[in-house]
């Protein structure tokens, strides 16, 4: 597996992905650090379900946010948000709603999320030990509802992933995380981790917070993963401020 | 001898059925090549798990490599999602296998059996032909070199909501009968009858014609 996608012969047969003498992956480092830069998401499981958000912070007001959507459905009952890179985020979305349909083709069953972020984060980790090839700019939030219940994940750009009760990634991760973990119980049902989503993102956010700015998918006990209307959010926002 | 058809090089009778909260699987036990027979033990039955059981009826050589394929892949399944695989799913997967060989095909006719983990261990029996085109039934299920006996025999014996003695002596009755009318099948037969807690298998004696 190399040459990213170009198919023949390529000049690059060895990684671009090599240890510094310490032991370290410095590009995986590099990689992280276009992570942190990247505008904040979160995500928080409750007991009914999982909500991820992210900020959406457009370049200008000339950019038509309506057309925007950084939350991407995988199957019906996941999606995924990130941190980083828009376009390599739009690839691993691509990659994971191949790699779910073929499990669908092959079992008749809808792929368990684990099973998903499994080979998304394999697909990640290939990228740093194959030629002529680079890490993907982006840590991914997925959020799902299967037969295990509720779950959120976390990738990373090196492949690792982890399950999450609450995570925060991209610029103002750790006020996030920090928000995260006073506000986070275990018994909470999803229409409070709606409110502390917002509540969190509105703590790291430069200027007000509304419907435009900030995007919510969310999955529930319906295993229906969908990305709220600019209208059900500004309900959420206004419920939040009273 | 004559030349005989690919399908019915070794012989084979296998009959599945489903009952209360419980199904039932059968095979004969005849290995033969051509006219001669070579074994009377030779089972066609498979377990893949303790409530999955699969039937391989035609080439022989086709069903066992087949089985080995089959636990190959449900022992990695095993290993990645941590759960045995639903009946439902191991069909979908077998046929999926089998359409990949779609211009050289397996020359077997796969019979499903099991109860479902999700759905309260619920019956599910299932077959298809040798490209993989599946067919799921609430009764029973029948493959083999004398499978429209098969089939008759099991229309005139079955009843639905049998519990696992009475499916037993049922599915029994079926294939002792249904094998009489094949010079290729029989030779005695086995029978696994499999409830949520366990699987009885049990030999059969019959004509050994």
């Amino acid at each position: 597996l190399g040459g990213g996608g170009a198919m023949g012969e390529s000049a690059y047969s060895f990684s671009l992905t090599t240890f510094s003498p310490s032991g370290k992956l410095v590009q995986i480092e590099h990689a992280l650090n276009a992570v942190n830069q990247g505008h904040t998401s979160l995500g928080i499981k409750a007991l009914d379900g999982v909500v991820i958000a992210t900020e959406k912070k457009l370049p200008t007001t000339l950019v038509d946010g309506s057309t925007v959507q950084k939350t991407s459905l995988i199957t019906e009952q996941c999606g995924l948000v990130y941190s980083g890179m828009g376009p390599d985020s739009r690839v691993l979305a691509r990659k994971a709603r191949k790699a779910a349909q073929a499990y669908w083709q092959l079992y008749h069953e809808p792929i368990p999320v684990a099973q998903l972020v499994r080979e998304v984060a394999t697909v990640m980790q290939e990228f740093t030990q194959s030629g002529g090839v680079r890490p993907f700019g982006v840590s991914l939030l997925v959020a799902g509802y299967d037969r295990g219940g509720p779950q959120l994940y976390q990738v990373d750009p090196s492949g690792t992933y982890f399950a999450w009760k609450a995570s925060a990634i991209g610029k103002n991760m750790n006020n996030a995380k920090d928000f995260l973990e006073k506000r986070y119980n275990e018994e909470m049902e999803l229409e409070d981790a709606i409110h502390t989503a917002l509540l969190t993102l509105k703590e790291g956010f430069e200027g007000a917070l509304d419907e435009h700015n900030v995007e919510l998918g969310v999955v529930g006990r319906d295993r229906a993963f969908r990305v709220l209307t600019p209208a059900e959010v500004a309900d959420y926002l206004q419920e939040v401020d009273m | 001898g004559e030349a005989m058809s690919i399908q019915t090089y070794n012989g084979a009778a296998i009959i599945a059925m489903s009952g209360q909260e419980c199904v039932a699987i059968a095979s004969d036990l005849r290995f033969g090549v051509q006219n001669q027979t070579l074994a009377c033990d030779h089972k066609k039955v498979y377990r893949m798990h303790d409530r999955l059981y699969m039937g391989l009826s035609g080439l022989a050589t086709d069903a066992q490599t087949l089985y080995k394929r089959f636990v190959f892949k449900h022992n990695l399944y095993r290993l990645r999602e941590e759960r045995d695989m639903r009946p439902q799913t191991f069909a979908s997967m077998v046929s999926a296998t089998l359409y990949e060989k779609r211009f050289g095909p397996y020359f077997v006719e796969p019979v499903i059996a099991g109860l479902d983990p999700e759905e309260g261990h619920a019956p599910f029996i299932a077959g298809m032909d040798s490209l993989g085109a599946m067919e799921t039934a609430k009764d029973f299920m029948c493959a083999g070199t004398n499978s429209e006996s098969l089939l008759g025999v099991c229309e005139t014996f079955y009843r639905p909501g049998l519990g696992p003695e009475e499916l037993f002596e049922v599915i029994s009755q079926c294939m002792l009968s249904g094998v009489d009318r094949d010079a290729l099948a029989g030779w005695g037969a086995v029978v696994y009858v499999i409830s949520k807690d366990q699987c009885i298998a049990r030999t059969l004696k019959g004509r050994m014609d």
